[in-house]
């Protein structure tokens, strides 16, 4: 069935791989009603997720630096 | 061409002549396609956009001329004193008898040089597999985290970032910067892709540079760089230079893009595209929702239908009727034996009719009854002479007396 977690913790990429894997699902077409119901519902969210996070995204940049490697070198 | 002939001896006219070298010149395949260095001199441009020039050494001219077309895409300018090596093919401007080389390509002297040995390293490591298509990794359809790896200051890096924010705002970018020319940029860029391996783990790997002169790409070309990309974890886009350079980490990298902005796009997916995706998964979810539920919905009238088919509703009903006819033949029958009896009593009540001792009376019989006792008189024994006696006829009594008895007798035979 499909997975319960909340969609808002889903990245881009799992959200968009979880609705194509619900809308392989449907087509398949061998699923009861209520764990279709469930499934379009699951991937309506998904798919609102997915445009949310496609028009209120910035890019993230950040730069190495030398302290970089230092942290590294610390937690290792 | 037409050849001149051997035992004819004949003069020929200075164009005739010119002709003749100019066909015997361009007939050659050296002459067609050769490079030539020397040092530039007597260089001119007039306005026509021709460029002329004399190529020399220390004991030799030859007259160099570049058409405009060519001459507008030279990529260094030209002066008197530099060496350089032409290409082109040698020709005969047979106007004015000259034997010139019409160039096709200008580079300066050394790049020819530099040209060779970036072949045989391009041919060793081809050699040794480096650049096998076996060995390219996939490019991530949708990178979380994008490494670049190139100078900050550069606007190879700007155009990276614009192209990014505009296509795929979604990444993570990771820029580990290097001096990208210079003495410090193989180490440089070797350093930086190792470091972004080793502390950003990217998706996918950009490494940038804008468009320079040869020299400027120059650690491109480094085999030392080229095993940093190819001992790469994540797959690396070079976007390096113009649409025009190709250098030994083009080769090596996983995939080449003609320039930085390029690479960027090849290393995402555009965001309009993921929107269309999206709508068009959404159209699939509802499509196929649509289809589950109506497939439901219909076999659900089929069960309906079978349901009602053998509800205890339609036993019932079947058995009403059933009822219904049995209590109609019954009431019929009842019918037909009360019709029957009525009739069966009809004709009794006429037979009891005619069975009456009136209509015995009626057809001319008498009754006679003692007057002392009303007995019935049935025998001549009965009675004695001087007996009064009733005779009952139809439609009356007679009183009588006896005045005879004959026993026997029958009534007309006495």
């Amino acid at each position: 069935m499909a997975q319960s977690n909340p969609v808002e913790g889903l990245s881009y990429e799992q959200a968009f791989e979880e609705l194509e894997t619900i809308v392989n699902r449907l087509e398949s077409n061998q699923l009861s009603l209520e764990d279709a119901m469930k499934l379009f519902e699951r991937g309506h969210v998904l798919a609102q997720h997915c445009t949310r996070l496609l028009e209120q995204a910035e890019l993230k940049i950040r730069q190495l630096t030398p302290a970089d490697d230092a942290e590294l070198e610390n937690e290792g | 061409m037409r050849p001149l002939p051997l035992f004819r001896p004949t003069s020929l006219s200075v164009t005739e002549v010119n002709r003749y070298l100019r066909q015997l010149l361009e007939s050659d395949p050296i002459l067609q396609d050769l490079w030539v260095q020397g040092e530039l001199s007597n260089f001119s441009r007039p306005t026509s956009g021709h460029i002329y020039f004399t190529l020399k050494d220390s004991l030799a001219a030859l007259r160099v001329v570049m058409w405009r077309s060519t001459a507008q895409t030279l990529r260094i300018a030209l002066r008197d004193g530099m060496a350089v090596e032409v290409h082109g093919k040698i020709s005969m401007y047979e106007t004015g008898g000259q034997l010139q080389l019409y160039a096709d390509e200008i580079r300066p002297a050394g790049e020819g040089q530099l040209y060779q040995e970036f072949l045989r390293l391009k041919a060793r490591l081809e050699a040794e597999g480096l650049f096998d298509q076996a060995r390219k990794r996939p490019i991530p359809g949708m990178p979380h985290r994008i490494g670049i790896v190139t100078s900050p200051t550069a606007a190879a890096l700007q155009d990276i970032l614009n192209t990014l924010r505009r296509r795929y705002p979604l990444a993570e970018v990771v820029l580990s910067p290097t001096p990208v020319q210079g003495d410090e940029a193989v180490p440089g860029v070797i350093a930086a892709l190792e470091r972004l391996n080793r502390l950003a783990k990217p998706d996918v790997i950009l490494l940038a540079r804008g468009g320079g002169s040869l020299e400027d790409l120059w650690a491109f070309n480094d085999e030392g760089v080229a095993r940093a990309i190819a001992a790469s974890q994540a797959p690396v886009i070079t976007g390096i230079g113009h649409e025009i350079d190709f250098t030994i980490a083009d080769f090596a990298a996983d995939l080449r893009a003609p320039t930085p902005t390029a690479a960027a796009e090849l290393a995402t997916p555009d965001r309009q595209d993921l929107l269309s995706a999206l709508l068009e998964k959404t159209n699939q979810l509802q499509r196929y929702y649509q289809v589950l539920l109506t497939t439901q919905r219909w076999q659900l009238n089929n069960q309906t239908g079978s349901l009602q088919r053998y509800s205890p509703t339609s036993q019932v009903n079947n058995y009403r009727q059933q009822l219904d006819e049995s209590l109609r033949r019954s009431e019929r029958a009842l019918i037909q034996t009360f019709e029957l009896n009525q009739t069966r009593l009809r004709g009794l009540q006429t037979r009891l009719i005619s069975l009456s001792p009136q209509s015995i009376l009626n057809r001319g019989y008498a009754m006679v009854l003692r007057q002392d006792d009303k007995s019935l008189v049935r025998s001549t024994r009965q009675v004695q002479v001087n007996d009064d006696l009733s005779v009952q006829l139809s439609d009356g009594v007679v009183d009588v007396k006896v005045t005879l008895n004959h026993p026997g007798a029958i009534n007309g035979t006495v």
